[in-house]
């Protein structure tokens, strides 16, 4: 298998410069960005297998003493490349607030409770069949600066390694319907709607755990696939 | 054929998760309870080569030090060969190439690694020794590439990366070897602005 990874399946991406997101107008490059050739160096990229996660890393509900309070729910789902194949030990890293819509993190000062039952922090490896699998609590919606009355959808952030360093993928996971879509410039800064739907997990109900937790499906697809003749020619 | 997932920034909130001991470096506080999957320290016992230490301040377009910013690199080991299976010179030793770093309150990150030998580049031709750096951070909904080069390599000149890059702008890719030390390199990274590193499209 041999896989390219082309520029243009970036045009889903937001523009590094969306200033309703105000925090990109000085974080984001001004000149334009350099193509170049993917070499080696951009064609390889970590590789971490079972061996890198403990067994109950995916479990955010059995890190402390007791339970987190919350909605729990079964987050899972399959890590794709662009030719929908699976993408098997695929390190999937996961962080959210809890239910109250707090983060641990010692900046999150916002008056909503910390759990002394909740991190928010878990870690997987797809099998074979490049699917993973967390159980957590639902995130809750928290506010943000940057604009008035700004308020962050439910979204539980996720850190995913693929076939390559240019697979790698930061982003966010939302939850079906959340009435706050329209006015966060976050989830707004994906202009297509298409593309903003992807990010969206589906409700599960066939894998939904009858008196347990519910479910809800999120498939992630990594940049690559393999090269048709129409590449190689124009190489 | 199947669309790619959008990415989205890493937000300010990610230290908890990614690096929960990253910053314990810097900050006796600085430390979470979860545990590190990925360090920022890459050097293995078995790994053979310079032992190097990588650092640099990240400013934004400001020149404020940017506090919340998560920094990536991947690198060759010192023969030059990556740890994946696409490179078919594969290293027998545990040495993966791969690092992790917040910056501290400083907008400060550093990686202690082994200098990366020559890669071979497009048509066979080698690369001068580099390191391919992502960045992530608030305010950032996507991530950025750069390379590292470094100061101390005549390679750089006909590097084939490297030699694509205006010349006026291939000072940013340069880590500099600091007066008095071996092994220690500099590498700021300037986000946006008239000295703004070069990334890549890639």
């Amino acid at each position: 298998m041999s896989l390219i990874f082309p520029t243009k399946s970036l045009d889903a991406y937001p523009k590094h410069l969306s200033p309703g997101y105000k925090s990109t107008v000085k974080r984001s490059p001004s000149k334009p960005l350099m193509i170049m050739p993917h070499t080696l160096s951009e064609l390889t990229g970590p590789v971490y297998g079972h061996d890198a996660i403990q067994e109950g890393d995916n479990d955010l509900t059995k890190q402390h003493k007791g339970e987190p309070l919350g909605e729990r729910i079964i987050v899972h789902g399959h890590v794709l490349d662009e030719d929908k194949r699976p993408v098997p030990n695929a390190l999937v890293e996961l962080w959210q607030a809890n239910a109250c819509g707090r983060y641990v993190h010692n900046v999150d000062q916002h008056p909503a409770p910390l759990d002394p039952n909740f991190t928010g922090a878990g870690r997987t490896v797809t099998d074979a069949k490049g699917y993973y699998k967390f159980i957590t609590v639902k995130p809750g919606a928290y506010p943000w600066g940057n604009h008035h009355n700004a308020w962050r959808p439910n979204h539980i952030h996720f850190s995913v390694f693929g076939h390559s360093f240019l697979s790698r993928l930061v982003t966010q996971m939302y939850f079906p319907g959340d009435y706050l879509f329209p006015y966060d410039p976050i989830f707004n800064s994906v202009t297509e709607e298409k593309a903003r739907q992807r990010m969206v997990s589906t409700f599960d109900l066939e894998n939904t755990e009858p008196g347990w937790a519910l479910a809800f499906r999120f498939d992630i697809v990594l940049r690559g696939r393999e090269a048709t003749p129409l590449d190689n020619d124009e190489h | 054929m199947s669309e790619i997932t959008p990415s989205q920034t890493v937000g300010p909130f990610f230290a908890y998760g990614l690096t929960p001991k990253g910053r314990c470096e810097w900050d006796p506080n600085g430390s979470y309870s979860w545990k590190n999957t990925v360090e920022s320290n890459l050097v293995t016992p078995d790994a053979s080569g310079t032992r190097i230490r990588i650092e640099g301040v990240v400013l934004d377009g400001d020149g404020l030090p940017i506090n919340d910013c998560m920094i990536e690199i991947w690198q060759a080991d010192s023969q030059g060969r990556y740890a994946h299976a696409r490179d078919n010179r594969a290293p027998n030793t545990k040495f993966k190439g791969f690092g992790r770093s917040a910056t501290d309150k400083a907008g400060v990150f550093a990686f202690d690694t082994i200098k990366p030998g020559q890669v071979p580049g497009p048509g066979g031709k080698p690369q001068a020794p580099h390191i391919v750096v992502c960045i992530f951070s608030r305010g950032m909904l996507r991530q950025v590439y750069t390379r590292l080069y470094f100061d101390d390599e005549p390679a750089n000149a006909s590097d084939p990366i490297l030699t694509l890059v205006p010349e006026d702008r291939r000072g940013t890719l340069i880590a500099h070897k600091q007066p008095g030390t071996d092994h220690q390199y500099r590498f700021d990274i300037r986000v946006q602005g008239g000295d703004e590193t070069v990334f890549f499209e890639i």
